[in-house]
């Protein structure tokens, strides 16, 4: 069993970390952003 | 004359199929049969997930009796590792050819179109706000991700264990078909176990990182949605989700298919098919080709070891994500928000807001979260739908 540490590898992984939680946030900034929108439609009246 | 057809009967034998020709005997095989009587005594006599198990462990027990064949791939539709001159794609192994259902994606996108069908994104649209808990909570994913690295795994393999995090099955052979497909036995089996264990995994994880006075929290009544919000989301967040990111589009577009035929009213018939008999069909053949992936050989190894623990970690994390994004709100909004509705965050609908439900009546027995946890729950299916289109586009085929 191999449980080597790649420290070079820890380093060169963590800007894919930082890119991918930057790109949830902001996918879902944009779909919050939207979603606010949505939120002001003026609502139709229920005979 | 009877000796040669005992000869040739022997030789046809599961039994001497167990042997290699230089004598090697393949215990392994064995081994995973046994698994799969554990597991199917486990679906069957305590009901664990009995709906995935009951084809998964089957589909295990099918692909490792010797001789067998029901996973050979003599032309290489799949895996050219076994290529046989003169074979045809009819001589493939039934379980192979259902599995190009997995490997091409289909399966996985047939069951979101199910989910979307079950799916209402009613207290999500009513508090958008939760939609941020969803992407906190695939934290775990990238904690993995840099983990797994760490250990050796190639960047395609890491990426496809990482997508644990996200706790949703179908996303989770969705990436590692493409990415990894020799590791989607382990994955796949990873991914539902620690799905249908978040009732003992989170809450230790709830109870360390919140006060006693923040679980008390009770939060105010949502809004009631209207019909036409209900069918502008599916559209209008598949067009923004696919114009920032193509490869999440699969995915994320059965998902809004479903959730469009559930609120449009006008397709109930549709709506009815997908996340009822289609669901079912797909659920029987992706629990069977899932099982027939843990070839012995293949799934005995350290590296299904780590695999396990990696996941477990990665669940861990995106817990840990949800929770402190929670208690931000927490701060933010002076107090209104619980932050036990964040683990909600990891998908696993409706699960994970079932546990947020249940521990934060513990601490206040008046208090009803469960339909806010749903909102961060239901933005996790997007949110992971999300990072594992980011992990498609950074390690996928170009």
């Amino acid at each position: 069993m191999n449980f080597a540490i790649d420290f070079e590898a820890f380093l060169s992984s963590l800007p894919f970390m930082g890119k991918g939680m930057l790109g949830i946030f902001l996918v879902t900034s944009v779909i919050v952003l939207f979603v606010n929108a949505l939120n002001n439609l003026p609502e139709k009246k229920e005979k | 004359m009877i000796k040669d057809v005992l000869i040739g009967l022997w030789e046809a034998s599961g039994f001497h199929a167990l042997f290699l020709d230089d004598g090697t005997f393949l215990w392994q095989n064995l081994v995973m049969i046994l698994v799969s009587f554990v597991l199917l005594y486990f679906a069957i006599a305590k009901k664990c997930e009995p709906l995935l198990l009951v084809p998964i462990a089957f589909g295990i027990l099918l692909a490792n009796l010797p001789g067998a064949g029901l996973m050979d791939d003599p032309t290489g539709i799949m895996d050219t590792s076994n290529l046989i001159a003169g074979a045809h794609w009819y001589d493939t192994g039934v379980l192979r050819l259902i599995y190009a259902g997995v490997k091409s994606g289909l399966f996985p996108c047939i069951i979101f179109l199910g989910i979307g069908c079950m799916t209402d994104f009613g207290p999500l649209l009513s508090n958008p706000m939760s939609l941020l808990l969803g992407a906190a909570a695939q934290l775990g994913i990238y904690v993995a991700f840099v983990i797994a690295i760490v250990l050796g795994f190639a960047p395609e393999e890491a990426a496809s264990i990482a997508i644990i995090g996200g706790a949703d099955g179908p996303t989770a052979i969705f990436l590692t078909g493409k990415l990894a497909g020799h590791l989607l036995g382990p994955i796949a089996v990873a991914a539902y176990s620690y799905m249908a264990l978040i009732p003992f995994i989170q809450p230790p994880i709830m109870k360390a990182l919140t006060t006693e006075k923040e679980r008390k929290v009770e939060m105010k009544q949502l809004r009631k949605v209207s019909k036409i919000e209900k069918i502008i989301f599916p559209v209008v967040v598949l067009v923004i989700c696919a114009f920032i990111l193509p490869s999440v589009a699969p995915l994320l577009g059965f998902l809004m298919l479903g959730n469009l035929f559930k609120e449009c009213g006008v397709v109930d018939r549709l709506s009815d098919t997908a996340q009822n008999a289609l669901m079912n069909i797909v659920t029987i053949m992706l629990g069977l080709t899932v099982g027939a992936t843990t070839n012995g050989q293949t799934f005995l190894q350290w590296e299904t070891i780590k695999i396990v623990i990696l996941g477990l970690l990665a669940f861990c994390f995106s817990t840990v994500g949800g929770l402190l994004l929670g208690k931000l709100l927490y701060l933010i909004t002076g107090g209104k928000v619980n932050p036990l509705i964040g683990a909600a965050g990891v998908s696993a609908v409706p699960m994970a807001a079932r546990v947020a439900q249940n521990e934060g009546r513990k601490y206040n027995p008046k208090n009803f979260l469960l339909m806010h946890a749903m909102g961060p729950n239901v933005a996790g299916v997007i949110g992971s739908a999300v990072a594992a289109g980011f992990l498609l586009a950074m390690f996928g085929a170009k």
